[in-house]
């Protein structure tokens, strides 16, 4: 994959980070699409569960719980803080 | 037996679209949209029915109808399952797209959360582009408001080329003016210019090849722009129900097929992965900028509360600790706020009886009718008033609250983890959640979940959660056993502990069996899986206390009433008719008593249970007048005299414990078999979702026996 980009499962608690693409195919990826997660997407990292997975994502305005499973299939870059 | 898409999922689903077109001159209205933006509390308010309704996503899934009038006109509204999307990768979805696109409703309402517009504009414009006849319903304008978010929503309308009506269901806000708009689209009073999306070039160009063809063989029947993009992408599963409704396979068709090969070609190696992408980027960028355009925020940050209280009520130390403690403090003002109107009403209830007896006996009556209506029927019935309502009363209003503001989902967030190491889905506690109410519609729910496998795992551990009807049985041993024999406050603390340890133990065996079902009949891996945690919302306090009291409270007692009277009198003839020396119910019983032995319980009980097939409100009733009929008749005014009746028939802790074991894990009730058998179209998935819970009980009730009396505890 490109240099400079992680998967979503990596990127810290309380960072916001810009989609750059999905390595899911089929359905799950149909999936990631209807939650709005298209190219450069800011998603926001909120917290992870209790058990440490899922985390809780905020994107385009709604709170998702993801897998990291899922998450992992998410490319996306750390965007610088402000 | 195989996972079937019949035995599962969509072959349950599509039995109920129709067409649902009725007397001529109604109209029939479509009601969509994400989840959990209020879909039912309209449905409710405008058709006066009582869907359920509560502060999580999938909380309706099956398509329900109600009708009103409005003007001259009858409507008939079709509250679909939400969706977040038209683009159906589950069964809910392809259930809301195919009756939108084949239902042919008169009109579609797309219902949107005015606090989350992005977000639901997926869906708006998904169904945009499928119908011309749309309203669109901005909901939750009260939270909107509270949270400083303001919509223009004439400039939306405008953007939308659709009428924009926004309301407030909960108060009834803005719902003439929705009605009034629904009217007008239906009989064609607006004609709406609804936003049509511009795809990328190479889409754009694909389409223009191949809708033309598509246009002249479907003559207008089916939007062809819509179905072009749809092949475009490769979506299979909308070309079966074309095929369905248009009596003929479009694939079929040589000039179709051929454009659509050299519109692929034209996409310029891009698969139908990328395509989709494409088209989906469309649609949520124009999402985006309609948003930004009609939507300021006065605060930037203005969920920040919801994310301090989720900081704490999922957090890594807290999360876990608070869903325990909130569990507890529910149980315990369940308890503690019971057992004083049990007593009052059981002891008015007894009183009639007293007032009964003394009509008989004044009106001279034969004493075996006495006995029948009196001894069996009404009493059976007093006791399941005066034991099981109180506690429902109480424990019912409070879910509710938890379930209103919000706080469901974030268990299933919280517990996730442990559904994932068992190979299940995490939406799973939620249809656990339901079960609390009804098992029976724990299994409709788990209809929430896509994955067959995971939804299958989800109908047959759904009896290990004590439904309404079981948990009052707990909470009376309990009470007896415990909280009457542990004197004051201390007394209703150990009941609760015990109580929390009941239901903490049929999670456990959920996950267990979960677990297990998924490393032998169902194998497989977690699915994809993702989970909304949805703002939270202030609860209407007065509705839910009324409600509970009125739908659950009620509910109960009318199937109390159904049951238990009927079955009072069944068990009273089985308790009086003999054979030789002994009753019917005690041959019965004496049959079963070594089986029942070996795991802690006695004969009577096993039968007590067996008989309580149809409904589990009445084992304790049972077992109770089999006593009563056996033994010295007494009054049974209190919970002391009840323990004594229960000890002076060899009852002892091991018993009580084994009673409770036994409640959790059994057979479920015949209603949530039948209701197993209508979801999964399976007899043997019914046959194993019979045996999986008996089993387990009967394993883990002879293994506790055996223990005590190794261990000699007792
Ligand atoms: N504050 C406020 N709450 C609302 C309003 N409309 C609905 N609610 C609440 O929002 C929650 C969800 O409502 P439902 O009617 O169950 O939503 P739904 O769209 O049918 O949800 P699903 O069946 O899961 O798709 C409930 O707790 C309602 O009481 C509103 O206008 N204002
Ligand atoms: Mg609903």
């Amino acid at each position: 994959m490109e240099a400079g980009y992680i998967t979503l499962n990596m990127a810290p608690s309380g960072s916001t980070a810009k989609v750059k693409g999905l390595t899911s195919n089929g359905n799950i990826r149909r999936r990631m699409l209807d939650l709005g997660l298209v190219m450069n997407t800011d998603v926001e990292v909120l917290q992870k569960s209790p058990s440490g997975d899922p985390t809780a994502y905020h994107i385009r305005g709604a709170v998702i719980a993801l897998r990291s499973e899922e998450a992992s299939k998410i490319l996306v870059e750390i965007n610088p803080i402000v | 037996m195989v996972l079937t898409s019949r035995s599962t999922g969509p072959g349950v689903l599509r039995n109920s679209i129709n067409t649902g077109h009725e007397a001529a001159g109604t109209f029939t209205i479509a009601l969509a949209g994400n989840p959990n933006v209020g879909k039912s509390t309209i449905f409710n308010s405008l058709t006066g029915l009582r869907q359920h309704t509560g502060n999580w996503p999938g909380k309706t899934v099956a398509n329900a109808r109600g009708k009103y009038r409005y003007g001259d006109r009858e409507f008939i509204l079709v509250d679909i399952p939400g969706t977040y999307s038209l683009s159906a990768s589950s069964v809910e979805e392809e259930v809301a797209r195919d009756f939108i696109c084949f239902g042919e409703p008169d009109a579609t309402v797309v219902v949107a959360d005015a606090t989350c517009l992005e977000r639901n504009l997926n869906l708006v414009l998904q169904t945009l582009e499928i119908t011309d006849r749309v309203v669109v319903c901005l909901n939750l304008m009260d939270e909107a408001e509270r949270k400083h978010i303001r919509i223009d929503l004439k400039k939306l309308a405008e953007k939308l080329g659709v009428p924009v009506i926004g309301t407030s269901a909960r108060s009834g806000r803005g719902l003439p003016e929705l009605m009034e708009a629904i009217y007008s689209v239906a009989v064609g009073r607006i004609k709406t210019k609804p936003l049509r999306i511009t795809y990328d070039d190479i889409i754009e160009k694909a389409l223009k090849r191949v809708e033309p063809y598509l246009f002249n063989l479907t003559g207008g029947k089916v939007n062809s722009r819509w179905v072009s993009l749809k092949m475009i992408e490769g979506d299979s599963s909308i070309l079966n129900t074309l095929q369905e409704y248009l009596g003929y396979d479009l694939l079929k068709d040589r000039d179709v097929t051929g454009e659509l090969r050299s519109a692929r070609q034209g996409l310029w190696g891009i698969n139908s992965d990328g395509a989709r992408d494409m088209i989906v980027s469309g649609i949520v960028n124009t999402a985006e900028n309609i948003f930004r355009d009609t939507v300021s925020l006065e605060h930037r940050d203005y969920n920040s509360l919801d994310r301090k209280i989720d900081s704490i009520l999922t957090s890594r130390i807290y999360g876990i600790p608070v869903m325990i403690g909130l569990l507890g403090v529910i149980f315990w003002l369940t308890l503690a706020g019971a057992n004083y109107p049990s007593e009052v009403i059981a002891a008015f209830l007894f009183h009639i009886e007293d007032l009964l007896t003394a009509f008989f006996t004044w009106a001279g009556a034969p004493q075996w009718l006495y006995g029948l209506l009196v001894r069996g029927m009404y009493r059976t019935l007093a006791w399941v008033v005066s034991v099981m309502l109180p506690p429902m009363a109480i424990f019912f209003p409070l879910f509710t609250l938890l379930e209103d503001l919000g706080y469901l989902p974030r268990i299933a967030f919280n517990l996730d983890n442990f559904f994932n190491k068992a190979c299940a889905h995490g939406k799973q506690a939620l249809t656990m959640c339901m079960g609390f109410g009804c098992n029976a519609a724990g299994v409709v729910g788990c209809r929430i979940i896509d994955s067959p496998r995971e939804r299958l795992i989800a109908i047959i551990t759904n009896n290990f959660v004590p439904c309404n009807g079981r948990f009052p049985t707990l909470i009376a041993i309990i009470a007896i056993f415990i909280g009457g024999r542990v004197p004051g406050v201390f007394g209703s603390f150990v009941s609760t502990l015990v109580l929390m340890g009941i239901v903490v133990l049929g999670v456990a065996v959920t996950l267990l069996v979960s677990a297990i079902l998924s490393r032998t009949v169902l194998r497989g891996v977690p699915s994809s899986f993702t989970l909304e945690l949805p703002p939270y919302r202030r609860p209407q306090v007065w509705r839910i206390i009324v409600r509970s009291v009125l739908d659950r409270a009620l509910f109960v007692l009318g199937r109390a009433a159904a049951v238990a009277a009927p079955a009072g009198l069944i068990i009273w003839l089985l308790a009086n008719i003999k054979i030789g020396e002994y009753s019917l119910l005690s041959h019965g019983a004496l049959f079963l008593e070594p089986f029942a032995r070996l795991l802690g319980l006695d004969g009577y009980i096993l039968m007590a249970f067996i008989i309580g097939f149809p409904a589990n409100e009445i084992v304790m009733p049972i077992i109770i007048m089999s006593y009563m009929s056996t033994g010295s008749i007494l009054e049974l005014d209190s919970l002391e005299a009840l323990r004594q009746l229960l000890v002076s028939h060899g009852w002892t802790w091991l018993t009580a414990v084994s009673v409770m074991l036994f409640s959790l894990m059994h057979w479920p009730c015949g209603t949530t078999l039948w209701t197993i058998r209508k979801e999964t179209g399976s007899a043997g998935w019914t046959l194993i979702s019979f045996l999986v819970p008996t089993l387990t009980g009967i394993i883990i009730c002879f293994t506790f026996a055996r223990v005590v009396h190794l261990l000699r505890l007792i």
